[in-house]
């Protein structure tokens, strides 16, 4: 591989980790939050709200169900608004971080359900409010999945990244195509998906062994 | 004979004075769902400083009741008096205040997985608002009330289901309540753990004058704390009274049901052979309870009535230091005048009799 690939390279794997990273944040930020109005909002929740539920779940429904790569063409409006043009890594955060929020707050939704209804009874027993039933019993019971799900959702987010090339992102998945596949350049392509796999892996690994530290249920 | 028995039992003063410190009043209190009437007209008061238990088959009423005194369930009519404040019209943000006076323990515990045993117990300090410093030395101390200083730093998934009730305990002692709630609290528990949990709870009640209010299936939880018990079936309370009394002398046929675990039975060999027809023995049951139960009842018996009679089963229990006694009696039935005898003595000595038939042989 010839010094200006290897610096390619270097370029968009840097490009990859600064898209997924980006959009995971904010998807954690806004997901977490909307994953708890689901719950919380449902039926039997702790500010029930059956038409706010209804309307939150057909909004995250309409996001999840649009494919991204059409997603990524029908944000471009949206994206030129918010970070001033609709080229570039910075330019693709937006549909990710708008295609993953949805998708968290999802796999937020069902770790945050599975939270034994006892312990939410157990808070209101002793005097606690929401604010005190989320913080002390949903979030840190749920932590386990919550982190468990963010993992699955930045390996999710790698690979839609590699789709963001399409308006001129950059990234691993555009010098994939690019350079591997359009210029015959092999060395290219297996660089690539050994990049990828050792994120991917490691992204895997350092979730799991969070887990494993915070869960305390066994 | 019941009207003695009843005379006893409010000639006996249990943990309380002619003008009742209440701190729970119930007042026709109805609650359904759809079709079934879970609550159907409870009326009931706790009394400050005494244990009662609410005994009743699941599906009784009981969770829905217990829910309703801290406002985790809501009555469709009625009033629930805690401390002489009316509740049940409160919203939610108005119990919060009010709930901190209430602890309550559970069937399963729910002890928060994430947090240390510390944690959990000074839960309800940190819901106050209390900093941690204010937090932690409570904790401590409750721990130790319970026995647990040594898992202060452990979390709940490493402890015994006892020792997690006792956790429970403690953190619902954190705020200092002046009423404990007990969910079915040893009904996931093996006997030996039940017995050292109500002993705990029992402890508490002494040394903290904490009022208790326990539901239960279980008699026998009732019979080792309980200073009253009430019945409950189909959403009404059947039955009320101090514990031996109603051992003693119990009404309905729920409470005689739910007794029947603890308390003698004739064996299915005998009562199997029982006919109506006369001759062979009578098999007689007698119940006593109180200063009749505490005289040489059988002994007086063969002196005064001179023939034969047999013990088939039964024997005295004693409920709160009451003596309270079953006995069943085999009597020759062929001399008719005998068993009138036998049973005459028995009643003069308070004793409740009860000819329960005859079997052909003895047995």
């Amino acid at each position: 591989m010839s010094p200006i690939l290897f610096e390619l390279l270097v370029r968009s794997i840097w490009e990859t980790i600064l898209m997924t990273a980006a959009s995971g944040l904010i998807s954690l930020v806004f997901g977490l939050p909307l994953g708890l109005a689901l719950v919380a909002t449902d039926r039997g929740g702790i500010a029930e709200s059956l038409w706010v539920n209804r309307a939150l779940g057909a909004v995250i429904n309409g996001f999840r169900s649009v494919p991204f790569i059409i997603l990524l063409v029908a944000l471009i409006p949206v994206t030129r608004l918010i970070v001033g043009t609709s080229i570039g890594t910075w330019a693709a955060i937006v549909p990710l971080s708008i295609a993953a929020t949805p998708y968290y707050a999802r796999i937020a939704e069902v770790s945050l359900r599975e939270v034994d209804h006892g312990l939410i009874e157990a808070a209101r027993a002793m005097g606690g409010n929401r604010w005190t039933i989320i913080r002390e019993v949903l979030v840190p019971e749920a932590l386990p999945g919550i982190v468990a799900g963010f993992t699955v959702t930045l390996v999710t987010l790698i690979g839609a990244s590699a789709m963001a090339g399409a308006i001129g992102a950059g990234g691993l998945g555009d010098l994939a195509i690019r350079y591997g596949y359009q210029r015959f350049e092999t060395s290219v392509m297996i660089a690539v998906v050994i990049v990828l796999i050792i994120l991917v892996c490691g992204i895997q690994w350092a979730g799991d062994r969070l887990v494993a530290r915070l869960d305390r249920r066994a | 004979m019941n009207q003695h028995l009843s005379a006893a039992a409010d000639a006996v003063p249990i943990g309380t004075s002619n003008v009742p410190d209440d701190v729970v009043r119930l007042v026709e209190l109805k609650r359904r769902f759809g079709q079934t009437a879970a609550l159907d007209g409870v009326s009931l008061t706790v009394r400050k400083g005494e244990i009662l238990g609410i005994i009743g088959r699941s599906g009784a009423g009981k969770s829905t009741l217990i829910r309703c005194l801290n406002g985790l369930e809501r009555p469709d009519s009625g009033q629930v008096f805690i401390e002489g404040r009316e509740i049940s019209r409160l919203g939610e943000r108005e119990l919060q205040p009010l709930r901190r006076r209430i602890g309550m323990i559970f069937q399963h515990f729910n002890l928060l997985s994430a947090k240390t045993v510390e944690d959990n117990v000074a839960l309800p300090l940190k819901i106050e608002g209390r900093p941690r410093a204010e937090r932690l030395a409570p904790a401590a101390e409750l721990l130790k009330l319970v026995g647990l200083s040594e898992k202060a730093k452990a979390y709940p998934a490493s402890l015994s289901g006892g020792q997690k009730q006792r956790v429970g305990i403690a953190r619902a002692l954190a705020a200092r309540p002046a009423l404990l709630l007990s969910d079915e609290a040893t009904s996931a528990l093996d006997p030996e753990t039940t017995r050292s949990i109500l002993a705990l709870l029992k402890d508490i009640n002494r040394q903290l004058g904490l009022t208790i209010l326990l539901i239960t299936h279980e008699m026998e939880v009732i019979r080792s704390i309980a200073d009253r018990v009430a019945i409950i079936d189909a959403g009404r309370i059947v039955e009320e009274g101090p514990v031996w009394s109603v051992f003693a002398d119990p009404k309905s046929a729920i409470t005689r049901s739910l007794l029947g675990g603890i308390r003698p039975q004739l064996p299915a060999e005998i009562s199997s052979r029982l006919t109506r027809t006369e001759g062979g023995e009578a098999i007689l049951r007698i119940d006593v309870a109180g200063e009749a139960a505490r005289g040489p009842l059988l002994s007086d018996l063969a002196e005064a009535v001179p023939g034969l009679f047999r013990l088939v089963h039964g024997g005295i229990d004693h409920v709160q230091q009451q003596p309270v006694g079953t006995l069943f009696l085999a009597v020759p039935g062929s001399d008719a005048n005998h068993l009138a005898r036998v049973i005459a003595f028995l009643k003069a000595r308070e004793a409740r009799v009860e000819v329960l038939g005859h079997v052909a042989n003895s047995v």
